[in-house]
């Protein structure tokens, strides 16, 4: 059973932004020192290091090359490539690893630097199609929101009301990138990037990091950590194809993360207070919706437009901002807001919180992850 | 500007070779009848080699699409407004198309067909709504 034996025992990241001349692996060490002050642990206790790979600056051996940079020798060190599901796929690995005995205390962490350094990796040709004119990571979401609004009439506004909570969350948030309020008429009116995207749908360029600090239940007890917060669910599953390949656009494999999370938790929707959903592009948090249970597949578009994804509503998602406003960074620092959901501390703190949840996915949906925190 | 030409390897030259004789292919399984794009040297389904390709009958549907008003590559930036779809062949496999229409009439389950153009020298399969002129 693994409800609640392990902890998040402590949070950290970088300013979230433009943050030129320093390195990814910088960035990473500064995380990775808040994170071990606010679990209130010295460094030479840590023997895992969890890193997903940067998107877009890849090196080999780079769980190697942080921690020459942590000045760790770690039992387990690795740097994961699933796009933005490897930071929850981190903890679960941790986890498993701290649960066989493999090492004690871990550090899972990321960092990256698109937004002073390159953005290629998001205009990138999309293999030998790239003669069709078929390029970037935006791209690829168009053409799932495109067909989810084919199949079920998902409105525009839909996915305004998604990137209007997000903005206007981020907009209390004083660490968020973009702390511009949006109203549904300034989304309608943006021009299309690639149709039927617009600005307002894709998530932040963004450098920074954030990290965090795992270990067991037993261990943040007998050292007296202050505020962990236990994980009481996990799950993982990957569409894996290509969104050319995949016979279904609109769904996809979280639903069957999503499906262990709960039932490692022993908890259904109608638990969470408070969700952490990962909004790249407005269309996954729809689908995300759909998916995890919270409304039937093609019904997100009313649910989000009923006020209750804002905080206030039931269900109030990525209270800090998410990836459209407090940082494009893909996702460990929702990871860190549902941390202070738990704990009583965000800034838009929704009152009464059990159980928060969090998704990461990347690719274009290709990876996804769950984890659901809680007392 | 030249645009970004396919990389022809000994993988895929019988999909390039099919094009510029004029016919679209696809592989297909002779163990387990599996039909796909785009090449690969083992069966996804069965994991068995010995592909084989077959001329394709050049009809299909719309799965989805999109319409890039911002270029990504500086060969498309006088091409803008350009769409860009997937199609569902009949036979079955899917590809990376552009469809030959006003982008406003363009629907998912739109019935098409293969109409192949040349661009920067290569056969490119583009498709057409099926009763256009």
């Amino acid at each position: 059973m693994m409800r609640g034996k392990f902890v998040i025992a402590g949070v950290g990241h970088t300013a979230f932004g433009t943050l030129p001349g320093r390195s990814t692996v910088s960035l990473n060490v500064e995380a990775c020192r808040r994170a071990l002050e606010d679990a209130g642990i010295e460094k030479r206790a840590v023997d895992g290091v969890f890193v997903k790979t940067p998107t877009s600056a890849r090196e080999i051996l780079y769980g190697q090359t942080l921690s020459e940079a942590l000045g760790l020798q770690p039992r387990i060190g690795i740097a994961l490539d699933q796009g933005g599901a490897a930071n929850m796929s981190g903890i679960a690995f941790a986890c498993l690893a701290i649960e066989a005995g493999m090492c004690e205390v871990a550090l899972v962490c990321y960092a990256d630097n698109p937004r002073s350094g390159s953005r290629a990796t998001y205009a990138r040709p999309r293999g030998d199609d790239a003669a069709f004119g078929w390029f970037s990571t935006a791209a690829g979401y168009a053409m799932i929101h495109r067909r989810h609004v084919a199949e079920h009439g998902t409105p525009e506004a839909a996915f305004g009301a998604v990137a209007v909570a997000a903005r206007r969350h981020g907009a209390a948030n004083p660490n968020a990138q973009l702390r511009k309020p949006l109203t549904l008429d300034g989304y309608l009116a943006a021009a299309p990037l690639v149709a039927p995207l617009r600005r307002d749908d894709c998530a932040l360029i963004s450098d920074g990091a954030a990290a965090l600090v795992v270990m067991s239940a037993r261990r943040a007890r007998e050292i007296g950590v202050k505020a962990a917060v236990p994980i009481l669910g996990m799950g993982q599953a990957h569409t894996s194809w290509e969104v050319t390949q995949r016979p279904c656009l609109t769904s996809t494999r979280a639903k069957d993360a999503a499906r262990d999370a709960f039932a490692m938790a022993g908890l259904g929707p109608a638990d969470i207070q408070v969700a952490q959903i990962y909004d790249c592009f407005t269309i996954t948090v729809l689908m995300t919706l759909e998916d995890y249970g919270f409304c039937p597949p093609g019904q997100a578009e009313g649910f989000v437009r009923e006020g209750r994804i804002v905080h206030g509503g039931d269900l109030p998602l990525n209270t800090a901002g998410g990836l459209l406003s407090e940082t494009g960074m893909p996702g460990l620092q929702l990871v860190i807001e549902a941390v202070r959901q738990v704990r009583g501390t965000a800034t838009l703190q929704v009152p009464g919180v059990r159980h928060a949840l969090v998704s990461n996915q990347g690719g274009t949906m290709h990876t996804h992850a769950t984890l659901i925190l809680g007392g | 500007m030249t645009l970004p030409t396919p990389e022809v390897t000994p993988l895929n030259e019988a999909y390039w070779a099919g094009l510029a004789a004029g016919e679209l292919r696809f592989q297909h399984c002779p163990h387990c009848g599996h039909r796909w794009l785009p090449a690969r040297r083992e069966c996804p389904a069965c994991l068995r080699e010995g592909a084989a390709w077959e001329k394709a009958a050049g009809t299909g549907q719309v799965i989805s699409w999109v319409v890039y008003h911002t270029a990504y590559h500086d060969a498309f930036r006088d091409r803008l407004p350009y769409n860009v779809a997937i199609v569902e062949l009949d036979e079955g496999p899917r590809l990376i198309t552009n469809i030959l229409a006003p982008h406003e009439s363009i629907a998912a389950g739109m019935r098409v067909r293969l109409e192949l153009q040349s661009d920067f020298g290569v056969n490119l399969p583009r498709f057409a709504p099926v009763g256009a002129a």
